[in-house]
């Protein structure tokens, strides 16, 4: 630790930049510049991670691959009875594996990443720097959706190469697609970040935020059919963001004769979309209320 | 003096949790430019005081004032003036030392170069190591880089060395002293009293959430801790005097005695003013054992119900 040169403009009697020129350099485009030099930040460092990369980002892929190789043998999903027809079990699995990749990337990733860096003084130290909140949202919301994006290319990837799923080719199915994960991927993050509130320490925050989201991945139709559950248990998966995000996504990968079995035998988009956009602005709200650099006088 | 003379005003600060009083009404003040060290035992409420004046924290009474601004109702460019090293440091720190000040140094409008700082905390062979892979003293120095590479007008640091080895907290030395020779105003809270005494032009001792002394560090304590020791041992009996005079008592001895044995003239240590400055706060309370106790206990909040038990 040698001496730091004297370059310094700012010496304690000369008017400070920060206090002067404040209002026009603590402006929205500080708060845009700091908030994308954020996300690589973030995305950076969630790459890094092993265990995040295993339980948020290749845990679909995984989970398609098992049940779609685990299922083969049971023949196609909505096959006639004499066995033609029908899609095959990957293809079946593919929009619920998409649905839990948004729900993870967002909910759990973000639920465990804020709740750990408030536990081991990240945010803390943060709090204590220049950085706006909201640069910090923007560096999370774009790690979210970067690499949910990623993941989402991959299974898409290893259900066309590896399963010889057949994907789409309606523009108006593609244009479905991209609300429905835009609303969906924006939706988990706000809850995920309004969920890392909950543990009370880093340590318990896979406790804590793991359980509910794989509660929800089996009740949602993501690992069994939705139409398969029984009624009480498909209207209390209605109440959660999930259901509606994989029912969404099903309306997009299947085909049109599935809609059937879907609750009223119809998509339902407008239901989609409400339902997710109530859940977005409850956990934009939530985030505006609760978030905190850190437990104040705890 | 005229407030943009002074960083750091504080009056009469207090903070109850509870019905703990962590602080009973503290005044000081820092001029710009000042190195100031605040000293005192574990649990005696320098934290808090930091942590009020980083804006951490609430205040529940009292005046205070940081760079003219109240920390309570800091903003950004506030917080852009200001350098903060926190007493303890936990994360992950998946990221390299590089990427970790690159991206800090963003956050200011007139920031450091980055490798500047590296060099300053004599990093440069970890520039490329992950945070994670560092040792404890390594991680804090990152923790100090991290502080001044917002070029702060004023920088906290509390108990910034702990961990470092001797070599290092000499470097870490030399680093406060090139900050100082800018200008930056520095808030230091640390156990070593050499420290303090090297660095810092004016200490307060707190003590039971109460500013027991405050002045240059030569000058703390009482005149009386100050008087130097005359020790000797006569007919096998370890002897000692204070004496302002100490050569007179020495003289005195040689023309009793001849050749005094084991003699020895003793100043009083920093080490031995404040330890003496700290133990007299609590004189005159009975349960000395309680209170010693409760000093131990004084991060917990409960600690305070306690001591009211014990000592009604």
């Amino acid at each position: 630790m040698s001496t730091v040169t004297q370059t310094s403009p700012s010496s304690p009697s000369s008017p400070s930049s920060a206090g002067g020129a404040g209002a026009a350099a603590f402006g929205v485009g500080r708060t845009v510049r700091l908030g994308l030099s954020r996300i690589g930040y973030e995305t950076k460092i969630y790459f890094r991670q092993t265990d995040t990369l295993f339980f948020t980002f290749l845990f679909p892929v995984i989970m398609l691959t098992i049940f779609s190789v685990a299922f083969q043998g049971m023949g196609n999903v909505g096959a006639n009875p004499d066995g033609t027809g029908g899609i095959s079990q990957a293809a079946a699995y593919l929009p619920g594996m998409i649905a839990a990749g948004i729900l993870l990337s967002g909910v759990q990733n973000l639920g465990v990443d804020i709740a750990t860096e408030r536990g081991d003084g990240t945010l803390k130290r943060l709090g204590g720097t220049p950085l706006p909140v909201l640069s910090y949202f923007f560096g999370k919301i774009g790690q979210v959706f970067a690499t949910s994006v990623l993941q989402i290319a991959l299974l898409l990837l290893v259900a066309v190469v590896a399963f010889g799923v057949q994907l789409p080719t309606d523009p108006a199915k593609w244009m479905t697609f991209v609300w429905v994960y835009l609303l969906g991927i924006a939706t988990s993050a706000i809850l995920g970040i309004a969920i890392s509130r909950l543990p009370r320490s880093g340590k318990s925050a896979t406790a804590v935020i793991i359980p509910p989201v794989l509660i929800l991945q089996f009740i949602s139709g993501v690992y069994l059919q939705f139409a398969l559950l029984p009624d009480w248990l498909q209207t209390v998966a209605s109440i959660f963001p999930l259901k509606w995000i994989a029912q969404g996504l099903r309306s997009v990968f299947l085909p049109e004769s599935f809609a059937s079995v879907e609750p009223g035998g119809a998509w339902n988009l407008g239901a989609v979309a409400v339902a997710l956009l109530i859940w977005l602005v409850a956990g934009l709200i939530v985030c505006r209320v609760t978030f905190r650099w850190i437990r104040k006088d705890s | 003096m005229t407030t943009s003379e002074i960083a750091v005003s504080v009056e009469n600060l207090t903070k109850s949790y509870g019905t703990f009083a962590a602080l009973k009404g503290i005044t000081f003040d820092i001029k710009r430019g000042e190195t100031f060290a605040l000293l005192g035992p574990n649990g005696a409420g320098k934290s808090t005081t930091i942590e009020i004046l980083e804006g951490y924290r609430d205040r529940t009474n009292g005046e205070v004032r940081v760079l003219g601004t109240d920390p309570q109702h800091g903003g950004l460019p506030w917080k852009a003036k200001l350098g903060i090293v926190l007493q303890s440091s936990g994360e992950s720190g998946n990221v390299t030392v590089r990427e970790q000040l690159t991206q800090f140094a963003g956050m200011y409008p007139n920031p450091r170069s980055v490798d500047e700082v590296i060099a300053s905390i004599g990093l440069e062979e970890k520039a490329g190591t992950r945070i994670k892979n560092l040792s404890g003293g390594q991680r804090r120095r990152v923790d100090v880089g991290l502080g001044v590479i917002g070029r702060p007008e004023l920088l906290f640091l509390d108990e910034p060395t702990t961990g470092f080895d001797p070599e290092a907290r000499r470097q870490f030395w030399e680093l406060i002293r090139s900050l100082k020779r800018e200008g930056t105003t520095i808030l230091l809270t640390t156990h070593y009293l050499d420290e303090a005494a090297q660095l810092s032009d004016r200490a307060a001792v707190v003590a039971g959430g109460v500013l027991v002394d405050i002045g240059p560090v030569g000058s703390l304590g009482s005149a009386e801790a100050r008087i130097p020791i005359v020790r000797w041992r006569e007919s096998g009996i370890v002897r000692e005097q204070r004496a302002a005079e100490p050569g007179a008592v020495v003289a005195e001895l040689v023309a009793r005695l001849g050749e005094p044995e084991g003699l020895e003239v003793v100043r009083p240590s920093l080490e031995d003013i404040y330890l003496d400055l700290v133990s007299t706060q609590f004189a005159g309370t009975e349960n000395t054992e309680a209170e010693a106790r409760v000093l131990a206990n004084q991060t917990d909040p409960t600690a305070g119900t306690m001591r009211e038990s014990e000592l009604a």
